[in-house]
């Protein structure tokens, strides 16, 4: 294919006004057509970017982030669309372009990445052809170069043997490989403007950071501008010049990096930026100052009188490698190479949690932490070692049995995701009641009360209990899968990610509730999590898991701040740290 | 690919296995007399037990399953009690007509279905799309042997366009020298054209109902997979990045769709199989569905079991063509060893 | 159900949530009136197998020497066939074994296919593999095939069109309730149950049950046409059930012959109940299953 004569817009684009913002957003309005009438996403914004500026826009969900984003590219699905306002590309009107000639800026002047990026590639097609397809599209190469092309870009987003890659399909990469392809993808027409859309959401901290940083070296070596979309404020003002903070499809405010952390204008930032977790603050800073001050001090353990609650020992649990393979190619099929039959999630570990203690249990996704909390909790059978409950090796009994046994009542759990631990068929008071009507001795006749009493124990509003998940919030959801949880007043709770799928202000308060009730409970808690800032709000001890084995443990303060293990050091550098 | 054909090849024996047990059971758990079966109707008790002792049918089931399985190996299926002709050569040579029928009204019903469903994906909300929607649920409640029927109404009746439906090919003419058995092709061989036309004309109906039948299914499949894979990340980021929309839709979009479409052909064919017989005893088509429904009505089990047994195999390995083509398509699953 | 203490508002949330139901279905019907036909037309179908016999005008068998193949008439609103049976009679009268056929059918592999599915998703392992292996091997078939030879090999009764009926339609049933049971056995809140104290057989019952209920009634509604035309597709090459009994394959059948000489209405109007009885029950299903879960419309 030969280069293409230049088109209108091209032209357009050369010849434009070098002082004008890259991109205007002057008044957008968009709307929804859903079932309940029309929804607006997004009401009378307005944000701009000058060349070579990298801006962030940051919202909790439902702020109308993404919608906006999408809306500048016009790719919003069939139920959006603009209503109002202009969108000025280097003083283009884009929402006047006609489709064909929008398209072919796409790609070419600004392109977009996304978050899981697996999703984001065509799972059968190589990825160097898919890279192709880009640069045939807007004809920037010849065809003959186009395949050397497509390395080349793979080897600029730094990714190792790319002549061989080329030849790989987006299922044979990491999530953090794949996402280099896409951002290859979006940097191979040399944009203007690149377009990120929360693009390390479900990437662990250390694999965040790389692709954070190569995003940004890539566009500031190009001169490009970038829009970050995301909800961590923290994120957002590690790499990025410039803030525009949204709530509820309104633009509250917009400043500086520095400016927003130090002197945050607007109400909601104030109260975002107080909920962010972040070093050197207390669990009650992150709630609104108003709340804050009428809160309880935080309690102390003691530690010296506490004696083990829960004691691990050399804990092991091997699964079956995964083989497709069927009983009848094992037998006739070619022998594979020889390889250990099992894989090791959790490879020996030994810790203890003492009573009245908060010990958080911190590493990267496949890192065997969810494993051991599994086996803690006595729903998943162990390999070897020990798990001794108060004196008692409750590793051996098996999970099955264990589900009816009156220990079950001591140790309890809150899930990761509220809205899937919760039977959607169950209303808030039944689900609360169900380990009552189970494992409670003589409650029976007061279960609507103890239920009751449990909602105002975690400030759920009483009235709420006759409705049923779909009916709550999310905060609303995890709240009852707390008072569930502590239902039955267990001396031990694994708290698996109970924050991870909330927003940072409802994790502020459901963390500040989890730790007065572990205060005026006495209970002990072992904390699973991958966000170290939220481990050291809540935990007095902290163990460090890489890869199925424990790399350090020790008191909060001296892990996170002095550690020793380089990996704590590499997952701890690896948090962006906001310019304060 | 030749790993990928071998595995699958794996996966086709046990079930194999399962369907020769099944075939053995269906006729030695019978309640009745086994033998009183294979004798017919119009055996007397002297002829009842010869087929017994014949059959083995006297001997321990175990053995009885021995002795099946070894007449399989030796491809002996038994004997017609109407025509007294070996049920396997009969099979042999009336399949093509089933072959070359049902293999008609597939490819006539996936050119229409695939581009039907993938429009409606694409415009949805449009006419077409209605049209799509109609067509599938219509689609699927009509019985075969009732279009069939309607059809001939309409065609042969009514408009006088089609021939009478009795068979293959009207009595004027004679087949084709047999080549591969489907006489569209075998007159094409032979530069026969009126031939072709004729055996053309008889197909047409009773293809045409087939295809009907599948219609159904496959537009829905396709509709529904391509409309998954429209509103899928990667054709988001493809039209993020500017591709114009025919490489979108057929690069991108099409062949992840077929994906589920290429599944769903495993499930028609059933279905298609089964068809088969009810639209050949409507069309007087001499294939094997037919075969069967005539012995089934003079109580003749042999051919029954062997219909049932042919029809199973065949089946058996029209999945596994249909599994190494989704291995073609989708690398993920060529490249898992 | 044990929240009768539970809850004083118990009657209340109950009433809310059927509320909320009615109002969703009302919504689901609003949104497309087809589906509120087809409910009505099922109600038709339902009355006619109820008091269809009683209410007819002429005798299903009565034969009529002096009426035969007369064409659709006042006297005879379906015209008559070789016999001069009114077949308008007979379409109606035949109505209550067909449905009979496809209910009990349907049923009796909700009850095994339903349950052997939910027990292979919820256990997994050899549960599992043995139901895995027994639908498999009923799939290696084409269905129709099968309950071809399951009726040719158990005897030509009605009752074993409806047992090969379901014995063809159990590798469906199981594949839907055993995909719903696996998701569902990892989720949090069948986790959450197992640490309220919940053992397997309970959390199958109070939790994967209820949850999958919705679904299998789609299922259900779906198979009810399929079960039909392959019941109506067996007596109709001869199997199952025998002339001169009322049932719509077989009167396609017997009007089959008629056809190429004209005489459509023999085996029209038998073939076109078939197809509205088949057609209203796959719409109730589309129907059924955008009220259950509305993402996934067709």
């Amino acid at each position: 294919m030969a280069k293409k004569k230049p088109t209108k817009t091209e032209e357009l684009l050369r010849n434009s006004d070098k002082s004008l913002p890259l991109l205007d957003v002057q008044d957008l309005t968009v709307e929804f057509v859903t079932r309940r009438g029309i929804v607006r996403a997004v009401q009378h914004i307005n944000i701009s970017v000058a060349k070579g500026e990298s801006l962030a826009i940051v919202g909790e969900s439902g702020s109308g982030k993404s919608v906006t984003s999408y809306a500048v590219m016009r790719i919003l699905d069939r139920a959006g669309r603009i209503t109002d306002g202009t969108v000025m590309f280097s003083g283009i009107d884009l929402r006047a372009m006609p489709e064909n000639e929008i398209r072919d800026l796409r790609g070419r002047e600004m392109s977009m990445i996304f978050q899981s990026p697996r999703l984001a590639l065509n799972p059968i097609r190589k990825i160097g052809r898919q890279i192709e397809d880009v640069l045939h599209q807007h004809a920037q190469v010849d065809s003959g170069l186009v395949s050397e092309k497509a390395i080349e870009m793979l080897e600029h987003v730094r990714i190792a043997r790319p002549r061989e890659r080329y030849h790989a399909y987006p299922f044979e990469l990491s999530g953090g490989m794949c996402q280099r392809v896409v951002i290859a993808l979006a940097l191979a027409c040399k944009p203007q403007l690149l377009i990120a859309d929360e693009p390390t959401t479900g990437l662990d901290v250390t694999t965040q950071k790389a692709v954070m940083d190569l995003t940004v070296d890539l566009t500031r070596e190009r001169g490009m501008s970038m829009i970050l979309i995301t909800h961590d404020l923290g994120l957002a003002a590690a790499y990025c010049d410039r803030i525009v903070v949204m709530e509820k499809g309104h633009v509250v405010e917009t400043a500086q990096a520095e400016r927003i952390f130090k002197a945050p204008s607007h109400r909601y930032t104030r109260k975002l930026m107080r909920a962010t977790p972040r070093p050197g603050v207390t669990l009650r800073d992150l709630l609104p100052e108003e709340e804050a001050k009428s809160a309880r001090p935080i309690g102390h353990t003691d530690r010296h009188a506490a004696k083990p609650l829960l004691v691990v020992e050399k804990l092991v649990k091997e699964y079956p490698r995964n083989d497709a393979r069927g009983t009848l190619t094992k037998l006739f099929g070619p022998r594979p190479a020889v390889e250990p039959e099992n894989f090791r999630a959790v490879d020996g570990i030994s810790f203890t949690v003492d009573r009245g203690e908060s010990v958080g249990l911190v590493g990267e996704s496949g890192c065997g932490k969810s494993t051991t909390s599994m086996m803690v909790m006595r729903l998943i059978d162990k390999t070897a070692g020990t798990i001794m409950f108060d004196g008692e090796d409750i590793g051996e009994i098996p999970a099955r049995k264990f589900a009816t046994l009156p220990l079950r009542k001591r140790i309890q759990m809150v899930f990761q995701d509220p809205t899937d631990s919760l039977n959607p068929r169950f209303t808030a008071a039944r689900a609360i009641a169900d380990p009552i009507l189970r494992l409670g001795n003589g409650e029976r006749a007061f279960v609507r009360e103890r239920c009751e009493e449990l909602a105002r124990q975690v400030g759920l509003p009483v009235e709420l209990l006759d409705r049923f998940p779909h009916q709550l919030s999310g905060g609303q959801k995890a709240r009852v899968g707390i008072a569930r949880a502590i239902a039955l007043k267990p001396d031990l709770i694994v708290l698996d990610e109970p924050t991870a799928a909330l927003d940072v202000s409802v994790q502020a308060v459901v963390l500040n509730l989890l730790q007065d009730l572990k205060d005026s409970l006495g209970m002990s808690y072992l904390f699973v999590s991958h966000d170290l800032n939220v481990v050291r709000l809540l935990c007095d001890r902290v163990i460090v898991m890489q890869t199925g084995q424990i790399v350090e443990q020790g008191p909060t303060d001296q892990v996170l701040v002095a550690p020793q293990a380089a990996y704590t050091r590499d997952l701890l550098t690896a948090i962006p740290h906001p310019p304060l | 690919m030749l790993t990928l054909i071998s595995r699958r090849m794996m996966l086709v024996i046990p079930n194999l296995i399962g369907v020769v047990i099944i075939t053995f059971l269906l006729t030695r758990a019978l309640p009745g007399d086994p033998a009183a079966y294979f004798a017919g109707p119009a055996a007397d008790k002297q002829a009842i037990e010869q087929i017994r002792v014949k059959l083995g049918l006297d001997k321990p089931l175990i053995v009885q399953f021995g002795r099946y399985v070894a007449d399989l190996g030796h491809l002996n299926l038994g004997n017609s009690l109407t025509t007294g002709q070996p049920v396997l050569t009969e099979i042999k040579n009336r399949l093509p007509a089933s072959a070359e029928l049902t293999l008609f009204g597939l490819i006539l019903s996936m050119s229409i279905a695939v581009p039907l469903g993938i429009l409606a994906a694409v415009k949805q909300g449009s006419w077409i799309d209605h049209t799509c929607r109609v067509v599938a649920t219509a689609g699927v409640s009509l019985p075969v042997f009732f279009t069939g029927l309607l059809l001939v109404y309409v065609f042969y009746f009514l408009l006088g366009w089609s021939p009478a439906p009795l068979g293959r090919l009207d009595v004027f003419f004679s087949p084709p020298p047999q080549i591969t058995g489907f006489y569209l092709v075998d007159s094409l061989l032979n530069r026969d054209l009126s031939t072709f036309r004729a055996a053309l004309s008889q197909l047409l109906l009773p293809g045409l109902t087939l295809c009907i039948f599948s219609l159904a299914p496959i537009t829905r499949m396709t509709r529904a997979s391509m409309l998954a894979v429209l509103a899928s990340d990667f054709v988001r980021t493809a039209s993020a990045s500017g591709l114009d929309s025919r490489t979108v839709i057929l690069t991108y979009a099409f062949r992840n769709a077929m994906l589920p479409v290429v599944t769903t052909l495993g499930m028609v064919f059933s279905f298609l199989l089964g068809a088969n017989v009810l639209v050949e005893k409507v069309f007087a088509w001499p294939g094997i569905g037919s075969y069967a429904v005539e012995a089934l009505i003079a109580s003749d089990f042999a051919p029954v079991q062997g219909f049932v047994l042919a029809m199973a195999i065949l089946y058996v390995l029209l999945n596994l063509i249909i599994d190494v083509l989704y291995g073609i398509i989708d690398p993920r699953v060529r490249l898992e060893t | 159900m044990t929240d009768i203490s539970l809850s004083p508002h118990g009657a209340a949330a109950a009433k809310a949530q059927s509320n909320s139901i009615f109002r969703h279905a009302r919504y689901v019907v609003a949104e497309n009136p087809v589906t509120g036909a087809a409910f009505g037309l099922f109600i038709l179908i339902a009355l006619c197998a109820l008091i269809g016999p009683y209410v007819v005008p002429y005798d299903p068998l009565a034969s009529d020497t002096s009426a035969t193949l007369a064409s659709p008439s006042f006297k005879h609103w379906f015209g008559t066939d070789q016999l001069g049976r009114d077949i308008f009679s007979r379409v109606i009268v035949a109505t209550r074994l067909d449905f009979t056929i496809a209910i009990s059918s349907v049923m009796l592999v909700f009850a095994m296919g339903g349950f052997a599915g939910i027990a292979a998703g919820f256990f997994g392992g050899w549960t599992d593999r043995i139901v895995g292996r027994i639908s498999d091997t009923i799939m290696a078939f084409p269905l129709f095939v099968l309950a071809m030879g399951i009726v040719a090999a158990l005897g030509n009764t009605v009752t074993n069109i409806v047992l090969a009926t379901a014995i063809v339609n159990f590798p469906l049933y199981v594949r839907v309730a055993r995909a719903e049971a696996n998701v569902r056995r990892d989720a949090g809140f069948v986790q959450a149950a197992r640490l309220s104290g919940n053992g397997d057989f309970r959390i199958l019952l109070m939790h994967i049950l209820p949850n999958i209920m919705p679904i299998m009634m789609v299922q259900i509604s779906l198979t009810m046409g399929y079960a039909i035309l392959n019941a109506a597709g067996l007596s109709f090459i001869g199997l199952g059930v025998r002339p001169p009994t009322p049932e719509w394959g077989i009167m396609v059948a017997e009007g089959a012959g008629n056809i190429i000489s004209g005489e459509w209405w023999i085996a029209l109007f038998p073939g076109a109940a078939l197809m509205i009885a088949v057609f209203c029950f796959n719409l109730l299903g589309d129907g059924l299953r955008d009220l259950v879960d509305p993402q996934r419309r067709t």
